[in-house]
């Protein structure tokens, strides 16, 4: 199998940017933040950018409050380690409140349109994860790495596409049609563009209600005065996201859908000439190698069951040993699926731990077994 | 000397007499979409029909089912003992929305039209709520569905609904409309669709594994479930690992206090012998002996629920149709029945 040397990446100080991605429940908030604690203690200056940490792991980072903001973990030795938490309504409304007097801020703020845009819909954690990076990335006087760790999306590929979906949508030909009598500019449309909008805007209200376009048409208005171009801002971060200093680790666990979603990942980095750095798989079952196989020891398992009181024990032992070699022997054959399809993509094997993850150590622990990774 | 049985279970499963729709939703990760199939074989046994519906565009249901992607057609994907019938559908949003149109404009070819410029994902894209109330209205729509002798289409629905994370805004579609659309016909839509949903005609079922991110986010979801008065099912422990040694023999393993000299004699008497296999069998039971204090503190913190709750084994082969039918039975064992 190849494989990659993860501190190599971590101390590479031409490296400023490494997104963890993957299906949801692989463990990629765990691989983001334990390669946070190691590359500070490689003498990095990092930040992790997490997106929703289970509550143990953030308490873990220090990370008791929702702010927003970078803060700095203690603990660390070496470099320095700041972590925080993605909040993305307050990111959306600082991207408003440096664009916008504060007057008009209050009227976005206020519309119901923006009120839902901001909280759920969807598309804007990416988006707002996408902001916030390129944020970090500018005001990066305090940190020259930046670790990201991807939205819990329904599609891993959902963080590349989702941003620019929509900056499409809020820049786009159609909102701009639907709202222009909110904006003054329907003239410019055409009589024929109108009368086809005239059917689709009479379904629409149909669907939503009038007032929902009527604020839709409210927010583009109040947002195309005091900052235009969505898409812009999207394509800038997407643009940071192919330069050589950024890489790409895709998270999966070795089972098939997991694996899957990689596959997928890895092909779109792949045709996107987006820098990837390899796999992480999670959770791989490792057993000791002692020369004997399955059958012989599942045999004498099996006989030792029928040999009285006194030899359960080793058999019990027998048992789970063989029940290990069967779990490994399966994460072996997806992996080596994966493999196949994907042969120049280096895979980090890291071994299941018996406990869960929050705290430093744990931390710790997942970064050394990183860079040690299982040689199967 | 046997192994003791799993850990005390919870309350037992009922038999859910009265739900029709079942949603099931959980951590990803935790074997959601498998829970929900093997729901719908072990609700179709005994002569019934149930329709499993797929609403996040994975195609999953076909993976497991080991057919061809399924089209927005209702379509037979799998019998059930006692000539039980599963039938399958993935929904898709545009379709729905056409079938919305259609059902209560007759604007099925306008709507069309609209598709083909882009508006539906528009529409759908403005209003996340839309996209959610369109979804689960389709469930509601099978679930109301009578044929020409009046009897239910179906008897059954199992809706592999989104995650945990997701699982109360996707469900609670009346809020969430109606922060966008105070009123107008979607919001009527969405009353007739919660009147269904938020009744004891529905159980919303979790799937959790017994690790600590899936369990928290087990009983949050439960806690944001109920606050919004969403009718709670019952929780599926997926992929159980049963203790394989009694209680003393694992604090003895956590103590590295095995008695070493009767394991290696053991092994003597069946010819088994390696170099430092002693070691590594107590090892891996020092690491099993940590995964079981640790599942079943997973487990106490569940109990602490009160909710029907069905553990269901890892099946170490992997889940094929197979390992389906051997949930079916393991759910029906437990009292899963319809």
């Amino acid at each position: 199998m190849m494989t990659f040397d993860i501190d190599a990446l971590l101390k590479d100080p031409s490296i400023h940017i490494i997104v963890c991605t993957g299906a949801g429940g692989v463990g990629k908030t765990t691989t983001a933040a334990a390669l946070g604690v190691r590359a500070a203690e490689l003498g990095r200056n990092v930040c992790v950018l997490t997106i929703d940490p289970a509550r143990r792991l953030a308490q873990a980072m220090g990370l008791t409050e929702l702010d927003n903001t970078p803060r700095p973990v203690q603990g660390v030795s070496g470099g320095t380690l700041n972590a925080m938490m993605l909040d993305m309504k307050r990111t959306f409304d600082e991207v408003v409140e440096s664009h916008a007097d504060p007057e008009r801020a209050e009227q976005i703020f206020n519309n119901p349109f923006y009120q839902a845009l901001s909280s759920s819909f969807a598309g804007t954690q990416e988006y707002m994860a996408m902001e916030k990076l390129g944020q970090l990335h500018n005001d990066s006087s305090e940190w020259d790495l930046i670790i990201v760790d991807t939205p819990p999306s329904r599609n891993a590929l959902d963080f590349l596409d989702a941003p620019a979906r929509l900056g499409s949508f809020l820049d786009g030909r159609l909102i701009r049609i639907l709202t222009a009598p909110a904006r003054g500019a329907g003239n410019a449309l055409g009589r024929i563009a109108a009368l086809g909008f005239g059917i689709f805007t009479n379904v629409l209200s149909k669907i939503l209600g009038a007032q929902v376009l009527a604020d839709i048409g409210t927010f583009v208005a109040a947002i195309d005065t005091t900052f235009g171009g969505f898409r812009e801002r999207a394509d800038a971060t997407y643009e940071l996201l192919k330069q050589p200093g950024t890489r790409f680790l895709v998270v999966a666990a070795p089972e098939r859908d997991a694996l899957r979603e990689a596959s997928f990942f890895v092909e779109r980095l792949q045709k996107d000439n987006m820098p990837l750095a390899g796999l992480v798989l999670n959770r791989v079952q490792d057993v000791d190698d002692t020369g004997l196989s399955e059958e012989q020891i599942a045999a004498a398992a099996q006989a030792l069951r029928s040999m009285g009181p006194d030899n359960e024990l080793a058999a019990a032992l027998l048992e789970l040993h063989v029940e290990r070699m069967q779990l490994k022997a399966r994460h072996k054959h997806v992996t080596q699926r994966f493999e196949g399809a994907h042969p120049g993509v280096p895979i980090i094997s890291v071994p299941a731990m018996a406990e869960d993850v929050h705290d430093l150590e744990g931390l710790r622990s997942v970064g050394t077994a990183l860079a040690q990774h299982t040689d199967w | 000397m046997h192994p003791e049985p799993g850990p005390e279970p919870g309350p037992e499963p009922e038999s859910w007499p009265n739900v029709t729709l079942h949603v099931v939703s959980g951590k990803g990760g935790t074997g959601k979409t498998t829970v929900a199939a093997a729901l719908a074989i072990a609700l179709a046994t005994n002569r019934h029909r149930v329709l499993l519906m797929e609403v996040e565009g994975r195609q999953g249901i076909a993976q497991l089912f080991d057919v061809p992607p399924l089209p927005y057609e209702e379509r037979r994907v799998a019998v059930a003992p006692g000539n039980g019938e599963v039938w399958a559908l993935a929904v898709d949003t545009e379709d729905a929305l056409l079938d919305y149109l259609e059902m209560f404009y007759r604007m099925r070819r306008a709507g069309s039209a609209l598709g083909k410029m882009g508006a539906i994902d528009f529409a759908t894209t403005i209003a996340p709520g839309l996209r959610d109330v369109l979804l689960t209205g389709k469930a509601v729509e099978v679930v109301k569905r009578k044929e020409k002798n009046a009897k239910n289409a179906y008897d059954y629905v199992v809706l592999d609904a989104p995650p945990t994370g997701r699982i109360t805004r996707f469900l609670n579609v009346n809020s969430e409309v109606s922060g966008l659309a105070k009123v107008g016909p979607i919001k009527n839509h969405a009353d007739s669709v919660m009147s269904v949903i938020a009744s004891p005609q529905t159980a919303i079922h979790l799937v959790t594994l017994l690790e600590e991110m899936p369990v928290q986010e087990t009983i949050d979801g439960i806690n944001d479930l109920r606050a919004s008065n969403l009718p709670v099912g019952g929780i599926f422990v997926n992929l159980m690992r049963p203790p394989r040694l009694p209680e003393n023999q694992r604090s003895q393993a956590l103590r590295h206090n095995l008695n070493s000299d009767q394991i290696a004699e053991s092994l003597a008497l069946v010819g088994i012998d390696a170099p430092g296999l002693v070691a590594v069998l107590e090892r891996e039971a020092e690491d099993h002996s940590r995964r079981v204090e640790l599942e079943q503190r997973e487990l106490e913190r569940l109990t602490g629920l009160h909710l029907p709750m069905v553990t269901l084994p890892l099946i170490p082969s992997g889940i094929d149709l197979g390992a389906l039918y051997e949930l079916a039975r393991v759910m029906r064992d437990a009292g899963v029945t319809a």
